[in-house]
């Protein structure tokens, strides 16, 4: 990846995704990713999108089942409504906050 | 850098310092708008602010116009003001001169229904205006440092990249000016919703602690009475098209503009912060009521982050604009000053927060901002639990 290339945000196998927490079972694209698009995070790990995940969206790192927490920046941003697998996309469709 | 952050200001009867030199020309009230707007028309030079308020609401939020449009009166960028009403307004020149009380600025004020009507107010107001304008041009210059700088923090129009970017980016310089004896003020209450753990591991003591608490508690409350089920989805279409799920991942991001520096005093809004360091303001998350809050709490200048792609500025207060994503910068280059969105294609936060507190530098040392360019003030007070 380029340091300064300002559009190099993916290159040909896959496309970074950003993890900002250790703890975080979720990660966000910084470009689209296709349905069976590989997702690659910065400690060099990949993992496949089930669906189509648009850029800046996020996706599932391991499997949350419903009612567990989802976790961006260490923190519970929502809990999950469906049980999500590994490499789903996550956005309201399947999170939200606690009631 | 503390010893190279000095610029000339101008310093006022209070000991605080302006980093601009304005006068302003304020409607008390919505009647007075049109007379502001045609002096606002005649002289490019003065600060026009007009506003929907003033009027026709009961006491609560007529208070928080008082309060807010003195304090605005008070900011340290204004050197001289006029104040114009209609006469038979709750916030009248008369009261609003007395809640502003003695400042050792320049203030006069006009009433419409007194000078004769429209036309002659505005042609009386603008005789004033030019006077004014001549007395500030020359009003000697005075040295300050970032101690004298309170600093407000802004996003609107978040993405989901904010929180990764541009906030932190801004967040990292806050430190710094905190370091340097400067004040920041982060506010947007809405924003903290979920967002409660981290800040509280920050409160500098248990009863700033307990303040915090209680103002995001609050705030919920009101978002859940208004909202209902959809509470934890306040946020604007964008918000959610960018990829934010939740109010509390929203939240969260959002928090990241105040740095890692201890709360050092919970505010109500418009209230001016006694200590330096960080400190939290009560407002709305409603971006233009926000940034007037500060600025009424006497903010000489304001860092906006925004990841949809905002040009609003603010009256007399220079607003710094940071994008989220470099997509946003391009479109929209002429609004924003700084694009953090490089930090998705390598390039460090500390790198960036080194250019944002360069660019704050350059701006307390008279640089105009592209919002100050472009005249995009955008200004809105907050109403009782009306708006969120």
């Amino acid at each position: 990846m380029t340091r300064f290339g300002g559009r190099h945000y993916s290159d040909a196998m896959s496309v970074r995704a950003i993890r900002i927490d250790a703890a975080d079972n979720v990660a966000v694209v910084v470009a689209d990713v296709e349905a069976g698009g590989r997702v690659r995070l910065d400690d060099g790990s990949e993992l496949t999108a089930m669906q189509p995940v648009p850029r800046g969206n996020k996706v599932a790192l391991r499997a949350i089942a419903v009612g567990d927490p989802v976790l961006r920046y260490g923190e519970e941003i929502g809990v999950a409504t469906t049980d999500i697998a590994a490499g789903d996309h996550v956005h309201t469709h399947n999170m939200g906050g606690r009631k | 850098m503390s010893d190279e952050f000095t610029f000339d200001g101008w310093r006022r009867p209070d000991g605080r310092i302006g980093i601009r030199n304005h006068c302003l020309v304020l409607a008390t009230v919505v009647c007075a708008a049109g007379v502001v707007r045609e002096v606002g028309r005649r002289l490019a030079d003065v600060v026009a602010v007009e506003h929907p308020h003033g009027c026709g609401r009961g006491g609560p939020d007529i208070g928080l116009q008082l309060k807010t449009l003195a304090g605005l009166v008070r900011n340290p960028n204004i050197g001289s003001a006029i104040l114009v009403g209609l006469g038979c307004e709750p916030v009248s020149v008369g009261l609003l001169s007395a809640v502003i009380g003695e400042t050792g600025k320049p203030l006069k004020g006009i009433v419409i229904q007194d000078a004769g009507g429209s036309g002659k107010t505005a042609d009386q107001v603008e005789a004033m205006a030019r006077e004014m304008l001549a007395e500030l041009a020359e009003m000697p210059r005075s040295p300050g440092t970032a101690a004298d700088l309170t600093l407000a923090l802004e996003c609107g129009g978040s993405d989901t990249f904010s929180g990764m970017t541009a906030n932190p980016a801004v967040g990292k310089a806050v430190d710094r000016l905190v370091a340097m004896g400067g004040t920041a003020i982060l506010s947007e209450t809405t924003e903290m919703i979920g967002a409660l753990g981290p800040l509280l591991r920050r409160a500098a003591n248990d009863e700033i602690a307990a303040q915090l608490k209680k103002m995001v508690d609050e705030q919920e409350a009101v978002t859940r009475k208004i909202l209902g089920d959809f509470a934890d989805r306040a946020l604007a279409p964008g918000n959610v098209e960018s990829g934010l799920s939740t109010i509390a991942e929203k939240s969260l991001g959002c928090i990241a503009k105040g740095g890692s520096t201890p709360v050092r005093e919970v505010l109500a809004y418009a209230q001016r912060p006694s200590k330096q360091g960080l400190v939290v303001m009560d407002t709305p998350g409603y971006d233009a009521e926000s940034m007037t809050g500060m600025a009424a709490a006497g903010a000489q200048m304001i860092a906006f982050t925004t990841g949809r792609g905002s040009p609003a500025g603010f009256p007399a207060v220079p607003v710094v604009k940071v994008s989220s994503n470099s997509e946003i910068y391009g479109r929209m280059t002429g609004d924003i000053d700084v694009d953090a969105g490089r930090v998705l294609s390598g390039v460090t936060l500390d790198e960036v927060s080194e250019e944002i507190l360069s660019l704050l530098l350059r701006v307390a040392r008279g640089e105009k901002t592209k919002a100050e360019v472009n005249r995009q003030d955008v200004f809105a007070i907050a109403q009782t639990h009306q708006a969120l």
